[in-house]
This record gives C-alpha cells, structure tokens and sequence, in this order.
C-alpha cells in the first residue's frame, strides 16, 4: 500500500480548493490538492458573468458597501441562509477581488467618460467620473441594488482560475491531477485523509493528512438538463455521507437558471440580462414586465425560470424538436458590445446553435429554457468550514453548505463565495492542521484502502442484466421530470422510490472489460452508487420539505413557511446498506438574526406564513440601531451590536472605498 | 424529437492503450445515426454508451471553454466538443490522439501535466515584491492595458497549438506557441514587474524565443483566435535588441 502523507490534504483543484489551498501552503504546511482532471479545467473555468464585491467604483454602482451586499444576500436566499456566514463573506469580498487583481486577474476598469449601456430595453448613456478611471469596473446581475458583478468580459471564471492556480504554483503547492477520491479515512469521529484512484494507472493509495478539505464543487450531473461541466457529479459530497457521521445539509435547494441554450444546455451568461439583454415569446413579445413590473428580466434566478415556464405552460412557448422554449434577445446592446463583452455568448451560439446573436431582430435570437445550474445544498459545515460532525473534515466552495446562499444563490456570488470561502476557510483549516497532529494506525489506513480495492473487485465481478449507462441515464430524466423547478408530493414520492430501487440495481449490471485500468464503465460503476445517494438525498428532502421557499418550488404548498420550516434539511446515510438517507432538521435562530425573515421584494407577495418571532426581532433591531444612531454609532458598530460576527487574518479591517469621505 | 432519419456516419477511432501488455495501436470504425446538432461530445459518449464502453476520451465544459477535449480530427487538431458532424458532408470522421504529448488511452493525453510544466517554466505568475494591502483601494489599470492582457490571458491551454507546430516535432523542449503567449500576457501586465532582461533568461534561446519557424499553424487552429504569431514576433524583435 502507497501512503502519501501530507499536513493538509484538500480535494478538488476548482478555485475553492486552490484558493484554500494557497491559505494553507502560506502557513508552512505541505499541501497537497487533488484532482479528477488538471486544475484548471475544472468546472470553475466555465463561470461567465462575474464575481459579486461591493466596490462601488463605477458610476451605477455608486454607494455600494457590505450592507447593501448583505441584504441582497439574505433576501436572495429567501431568509434560508446562515446571516452570520452571509456577513463574513460580503466583508471578505473585496478584498478577495483586491486580492486576485495583485495577483494579475485583468479585471475589466472604470474608463472615464461616457459610454453607453441598455437599461431596461432603453440606450442609455453613463458618464463615469475621472477619479475612477482604472479602478475595478462592475455590470449588472439579478437580484441586486447595485452594479456589483466584476468581470472580465464574459471569461470571469476562467481568468480567476488561471490566476488563483499560477498562485498555487508559485507557492509550489503539490497539484496532483487525475485523482479521484474514493472514500474518507477517518477513526472516532476524525478524519485523515481519504482513499484515492490514479486514473491513468489505476493504482489505489492513501493520502494521509492532519486536516482534510474537500472542494469537488455541486451535483448538476445528476440531472439530464443542466449547465455543469460533465464532471459536476457530486462524488466529493457523497464520500462525506458515505462515513455515515459528516452530514449534507439543505441538498433539495437546486438552483435553475434562466438562460441556458437549447438543445445543448451550454449556459448563456446572466450578464446578458445584466448587460440589458430581453426575454421574448413565441410572439416576439418580451414577457418579463408582466409578471416582475419591477425587476423583469433582472428578479432573481429562481423567480425568472419560474415565470418562463409558466409563461411556455400559458401557451407562448416556441415549439422545436425539443419542446418548448422561449428567446433570450441581446442583438438590442449592439454588435460592438457583444463583439466586446459578450464574445463567448457570441461564439457558443454560432458553433452550437448557428446564430449570431449580433444579428438585429429574430435572426439573432437565442432559444433559451431554465436547466439545473447550482447546488445550494452541500456539506454541512460550521461558519469555520469545519463539519458540525466530523472533526478535521473541511469542506468550501460549491461542495459545501456554508450556507451563505440559503434557498437560492444570486449570480456572481458563487465565484466570490469560492475565493472568499478559500480565503476564510483556508486559513481556519490551515489552523487546525497546524494545531493537530495524525495519529491514525497504519492497520487502520489499511482497512480502508482494503475496502476500496475488494469494491472495485466486487464490481468487477458483478454478473446481472443491468447496463449502468441506462442506470445514470433514468436517475437523470426522473430528477428532471419529478425534482425540478415545479415540484409536488406525489411526483416526489415516485422518485424517491424509484431512485432507490435504480440504487439496488446498481448491484446487478455487469461490467464488460474486466480491465482495472483505463476502463469508463468501471469508473461508471462505481460513481453512479454515489451519484444515486446524492440524488436521494435531494428527492427526500424536497418531498418532506413541504413549502416553497427560493428555489424550491412545492405546487402543492405555495407558501414560505417560516412558522414551520425556518430551518436547515440535514441528510445523513447511517448504514452502508441503507437506501435512502436519514434526513433531520436544525432550526435557523431568527432571535439571532441581523435582518428577520420578511417579503423578498419580488415574486408574489403574501405568500410567507410569518413567525411571529420575525416581528420581534425586527423591532429590537430597530431599536437598537435607533438608539445607536442617536448616540452617534457608525453602521461597523451598528452592525457589531446586532449580529457579531468574527474573521481570521485581517479580514475585519474596513474596506476602502473610492467614495470615502 | 426530430423523427426524420439521420444520415449513416462513421466515425473512425485510433485506439491504444500503452498501459497493457497486448494493446496495440489499432483503428476501431463505429457506424452510428447522426442527430440534429450533433457534435462528437455527443457522438463519443452515444459510442461509449452504446457501441464501446472502453473508449477513452476526456471531455469536462462540453462548451469550448475549459481546453480539454483537443484531438486530431481528419488531421486537423481541434476541440472535439465544438466540432459538428455536420460539417462533414462526406460522414466520416476519423479521430486520432494530439500528438507532442503523452498518450494516456485512445484518444486521451496528458496536456495538463505538460501545461503545468510550461507554466513553471515560463514562472507564468505575477513577479512583484510590492506587498499589496487588500483592504485599500486596488491599483489603477488603464482600461485599454487591462483588456489587451485578457486578450492574451484567454488562452484555455488546450495544446492545438503545440499539436499544430513544426518546431514541437524537432524540439521536444520547446516552450511551444502558448509558452510564449503566456511571457507575453506577463509582458503587458503591469501588475508584473520582470524586466526584459528576465524573460531572455527564461525564453531567449532555441527552444524558446528563438525556435519557431514561422509556420503559423498555432495560430490558424488555436480556437481562442490568440494573435500567437504576432506576439511571437514582438517578443522576438525585442530580445533581439537587448543582445
Ligand atoms: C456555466 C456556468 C457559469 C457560471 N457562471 C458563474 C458566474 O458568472 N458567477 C458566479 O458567481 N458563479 C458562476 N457559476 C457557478 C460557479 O462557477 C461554481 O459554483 C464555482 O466555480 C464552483 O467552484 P468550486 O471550486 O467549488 O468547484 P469546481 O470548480 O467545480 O471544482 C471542483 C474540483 O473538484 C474536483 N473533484 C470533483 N470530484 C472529485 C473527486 N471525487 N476526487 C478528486 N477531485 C474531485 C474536480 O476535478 C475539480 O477540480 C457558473 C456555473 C456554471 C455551470
Ligand atoms: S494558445 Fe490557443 S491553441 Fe494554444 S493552448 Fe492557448 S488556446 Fe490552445
Ligand atoms: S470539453 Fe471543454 S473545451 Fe471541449
């Protein structure tokens, strides 16, 4: 057996992972990261739009700070988010954007002068001010009062991955590609490392580590239709469940958005309705205004792909070979811009669709439908990064449930979360590895490498009907079909039993080469199980979470149910030969919260069964911040007094701003 | 769904794995129904799922974003995931692995090992001792300076380039067109305080700077459009002066 020991051992090479491990390698500790593919391909690379940071440096992003950051945060999340996670990211934000601009990501900048830009279907001209030409620019997203979003035209996430992994290498972090975790290591209730497959040479080792921080990002791939990255599979989060200690929190939060493109599910950036572009139906009519008068195109992810389906179920979808769709518009911002900001958008739909969007009228327009898109749900972690349940296990970035997105994550606050949580969590993981020592026995580490290698040999052996392609391929039309954006009871209750009887088939295919190295059915074989916990974990959550609230969407119960469901959904697997999760709840202290539950600002309104403490603490946080003001607070000490929140490093210190007084 | 009948495709696939004893290198030809829009993402993965569950090949974004999907494709390297069958009228396509870099199985190689070994090489990170705190207001960057080093920047590492060039086959140490776009993107960037003088040390020889032919393959097949020749050219004009 090839141990492989290190001081801190994190999984997945995304920007979560990178970024965590930069925190750690920085303090002295050998770092290892781990990857089902060279870092930066992972799925990171894909995001578009931009990074959420209050800056406030270009004109229509003027008097942004932490607070307004903050309440957008909370109110997209639907009040399902942890308030203190939320405050410790918005004050972390811009400097992780600080951060990444040292680090050469060529932010788009502040050009002084006017130039134009489509607001609300209308050309517009904005004039930005001399003393912030150069300064990191912004665009608009949904579900925000400022222009917050920092990009770099629409290749964001792939200039911050490049950025973040040359960091990596220049702090000499020890990137090992093509290593798939199998299986946590772990002993009374600690964790050491995982059990780990070279996909190239097949070979099973153990990488032993005092800490251990996973980041292998969400789960889209257990939906047919979706924007992830083919390696989106959620098999990170399923070896945490598969100890039977570490839990997955909230996993039927699944986020929809908006505008991917039909048939491919290549997504269509949300900058596009950011940058002005427009929804339009089967009658070249843009929709939007009336069902959201107030923030049309721009409500939230969660709301938009709601009302494009239920528009299309009002008869005013396109029909195609695909079903129904509607138009996403963007040839009204202008062939300059697009060539400009645009340029990805521009390429996907030529190649992909064979349209220039560019192109003026219908010519240029894009079918779009709502697809999976995010995993709110992830491993349930304290505001540390640690797992409430098994000591030295960390867990950031898409992979976790930190939970600062609640219910539903606005766009541009998951590249940000990543680099944030890196930043944050990185260093109180590289804290407990400096603080704890291994004392695992070998014999232990053993066993678990033992147990993987007599599994693959089981698989190997398996001699039944089954075909494991056909497995993955119905688990990801039922989760379409039965947990998607409308969902209901009895859908849901069908595919939880059907998706676990897809589970106990998976024990009776047949794997053709019986090759240990270099064989994808084999690889199939042993992710589908897991990828097939992860979708139950999701189906059970959904059926027993009966309201609505973000993106989770219950025809059968409409409302937001904050008298009975304040609270976070806590899955875990207690047996190996168990079927389905154990599912539990921990309730969201609302006495503790810097802004109790209260109407989102769009959607329908009057649809939230109030908790009658949400009144009470609303009028104790006015009263203290009336009194603080009066005695002349600042809003850092308002804010402290209400919800106090901590940070490593520096992370507290003020952020300056160019509008400072 | 479409119910016309697609035309008949072939798609011809080299396979190999270096790993087994009996391996070797053969072609395998997969006949399948071609689909509307149908790229070789989705005709690889009907083929794995249907005709051949041991073909090996490495997609990720499936969007022509993350760089990993490049092979040769009727001898041209090129992004498996954007390619359409639809543009090949005569239905055969025949697949091979991109040369110049280490095969791992049929039609998946090592490029990312490779790019990590370029990206040490060419110390592909920001040189500064200034100690930046985050807390305060970024430097200023000229909007035009910012966009020309994305412009440089947006390079996914797919290794078309380097599957492309002339000079790859004679050099195995070459640095490759996408080395020397990098010292280039690091060049504009004035985050990154290296001096001329410094990237001669890292480039201003055969197997960096002074190795390319001219060929402009890099460019012609490099799916990000990069202005590879160009920016090679630059760079050379000035390592010359300073020797
Ligand atoms: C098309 C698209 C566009 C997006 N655009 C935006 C945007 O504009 N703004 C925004 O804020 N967010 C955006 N997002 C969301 C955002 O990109 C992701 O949430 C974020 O990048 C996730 O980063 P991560 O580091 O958590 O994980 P990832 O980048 O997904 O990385 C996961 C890593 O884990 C590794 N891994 C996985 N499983 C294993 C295993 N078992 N063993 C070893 N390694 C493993 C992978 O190889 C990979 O390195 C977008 C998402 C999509 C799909
Ligand atoms: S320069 Fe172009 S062809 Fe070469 S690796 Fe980069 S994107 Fe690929
Ligand atoms: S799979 Fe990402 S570029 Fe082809």
């Amino acid at each position: 057996m090839k141990i492989n020991y290190c001081d801190a051992l994190v999984i997945g090479g995304g920007l979560a992972g990178l970024r965590a491990a930069v925190a750690a390698q920085k303090k002295g500790l050998s770092t290892i990261v781990l990857s089902l593919v060279p870092v930066k391909r992972s799925h990171s690379a894909a995001a578009q739009g931009g990074m959420q940071a209050s800056l406030g440096n270009s004109k229509m992003s003027e008097g942004d700070n932490e607070d307004l950051h903050f309440a957008d945060t909370v109110k997209g999340s639907d009040w399902g988010c942890d308030q203190e996670v939320a405050r410790m990211f918005v004050t972390t934000a811009p400097k992780a954007i600080r951060e990444l601009a040292s680090w050469g990501v060529p932010w788009s900048r502040v050009k002084a002068g006017p130039h134009n830009a489509v607001i609300n279907a209308k050309k517009t001209t904005i004039t930005e001010e001399e003393d912030r030409h150069g300064l990191i620019t912004s665009r608009d997203f949904g579900g925000t009062k400022k222009w917050r979003t920092c990009y770099t035209a629409d290749a964001t996430g792939h200039t911050m991955l490049f950025g973040v992994a040359n960091e990596a290498l220049k702090h000499d972090v020890d990137i090992r590609d093509r290593k798939e975790a199998l299986s946590i290591i772990h002993e009374d209730g600690r964790c050491y490392g995982a059990v780990v497959r070279d996909l190239i040479t097949g070979e099973l080792e153990a990488y032993v580590s005092k800490g251990t921080c996973i980041a292998t990002g969400g789960y889209g791939r257990v939906f047919k239709q979706t924007t992830n990255a083919v390696i989106c599979e959620g098999t990170g989060a399923a070896i945490a469940l598969e100890t039977g200690i570490a839990a997955l929190s909230n996993m039927e939060a699944v986020q929809f958005h908006p505008t991917p493109i039909v048939p491919s599910g290549i997504l269509l950036t949300e900058g596009c309705r950011g940058d002005g572009g427009v929804l339009r139906d089967v009658d070249g009519h843009r929709f939007m205004p009336d069902y959201e008068p107030e923030k049309k195109e721009l409500a939230s992810r969660d709301v938009v792909s709601r009302r494009m389906i239920e528009h299309i179920r009002n008869g005013k979808g396109v029909p195609s070979p695909y079903g129904y769709h509607v138009w996403l518009d963007i040839s009204i911002l202008g062939r300059e811009h697009i060539e400009r900001n645009l340029r990805d958008v521009q390429e996907i739909c030529q190649i992909f669709n064979g349209i220039d969007p560019a192109d003026e009228g219908p010519k240029g327009w894009a079918p779009v439908l709502p697809m999976q898109h995010y995993s709110m749900g992830g491993i349930r972690t304290k505001p540390t990064g640690e797992s409430s349940r098994l000591a030295g296990l960390f867990a950031c970035g898409e992979a976790a449930c930190w939970d600062m997105h609640g219910f539903n994550r606005l766009g541009g606050n998951s590249v940000s979360e990543t680099v944030v949580a890196g930043m944050i969590i990185g260093n109180y993981f590289a804290d407990y590895c400096l603080e704890n020592d291994v004392t695992i026995p070998t014999k232990t580490v053993q066993k678990f490498v033992d147990a993987q290698d007599a599994y693959l040999d089981q698989i190997l052996a398996y001699n039944g009907k089954e075909d494991i392609f056909k497995i993955k391929n119905r688990m990801k039309e039922i989760m379409d079909e039965k947990v998607g954006i409308f969902r209901d009871g009895p859908h849901l209750e069908a595919a939880v039993e059907e998706l676990k009887e897809l589970l106990q088939k998976t024990k009776h295919i047949s794997v053709k080469s019986k090759e240990r190295v270099g064989n994808p059915e084999l690889e199939e074989a042993y992710r589908v199980p897991r990828m097939l916990k992860v979708a139950l974990c999701v189906a059970k959550g959904a059926r027993d979470r009966t309201e609505s609230r973000g993106a989770h969407y219950r025809e059968d119960y409409l409302k937001r149910d904050d008298a009975n469901w304040l609270k976070r959904t806590l899955c875990t697997w207690a047996n190996p030969d168990d079927i389905e999760p154990t599912l539990e709840y921990a309730p969201l202290d609302i006495m503790k919260m810097e802004m109790p539950p209260a109407f989102r600002g769009y959607g329908a309104k009057g649809m939230i069964i109030e908790n009658e403490l949400s009144a009470k603490r609303q009028e104790e946080v006015d009263s203290i911040r009336e009194k603080m003001e009066a005695d002349g607070k600042d809003r850092y000490e308002i804010q402290d007094t209400l919800m106090p929140f901590e940070l490593p490093m520096n992370y507290k210190d003020k952020n300056e701003r160019a509008g400072d007084k | 769904m479409s119910t016309q009948k697609g035309r008949e495709i072939t798609i011809s696939v080299l396979k190999f794995n270096p790993r087994s004893a009996v391996s070797k290198p053969h072609y395998v030809d997969y006949k399948l129904e071609e689909t509307s829009g149908m790229t070789l993402f989705i005709a690889l993965n009907y083929i794995r799922e249907n005709l051949d569950p041991d073909l090996s090949f490495d997609f990720v974004c499936r969007a022509g974003i993350c760089g990993s999907c490049g092979m040769v494709v009727n001898g041209k390297p090129t992004l498996a995931c954007r390619t359409l069958i639809a543009n090949y009228p005569e239905g055969k396509l025949t697949l091979l692995p991109m040369p110049a870099f280490e095969l791992i199985k049929d039609l998946s190689v090592n490029t990312g090992k490779w790019m990590d070994g370029m990206s040490k090489r060419v110390e592909s990170w920001v040189h500064s001792d200034h100690e930046v705190d985050i807390s305060k207001l970024e430097d200023r960057i000229d909007p035009e300076v910012a966009n020309d080093t994305f412009e440089l920047d947006r390079c996914i590492e797919c290794g078309i380039c380097v599957a492309s060039c002339g000079t790859m086959l004679m050099r195995p140490n070459f640095v490759g067109p996408v080395g020397l776009n990098r010292v280039a993107r690091f060049e504009i960037d004035p985050h990154d305080k290296r001096t001329a003088d410094d990237y001669y040390e890292l480039i201003g020889d055969d197997d960096g700077i002074f190795g390319c032919m001219s060929l402009m393959a890099c460019e012609d097949h490099c799916p990000k459009h990069l202005p590879l020749q160009n920016k090679i050219a630059y760079l050379r004009r000035k390592l010359v002066a300073l020797r």
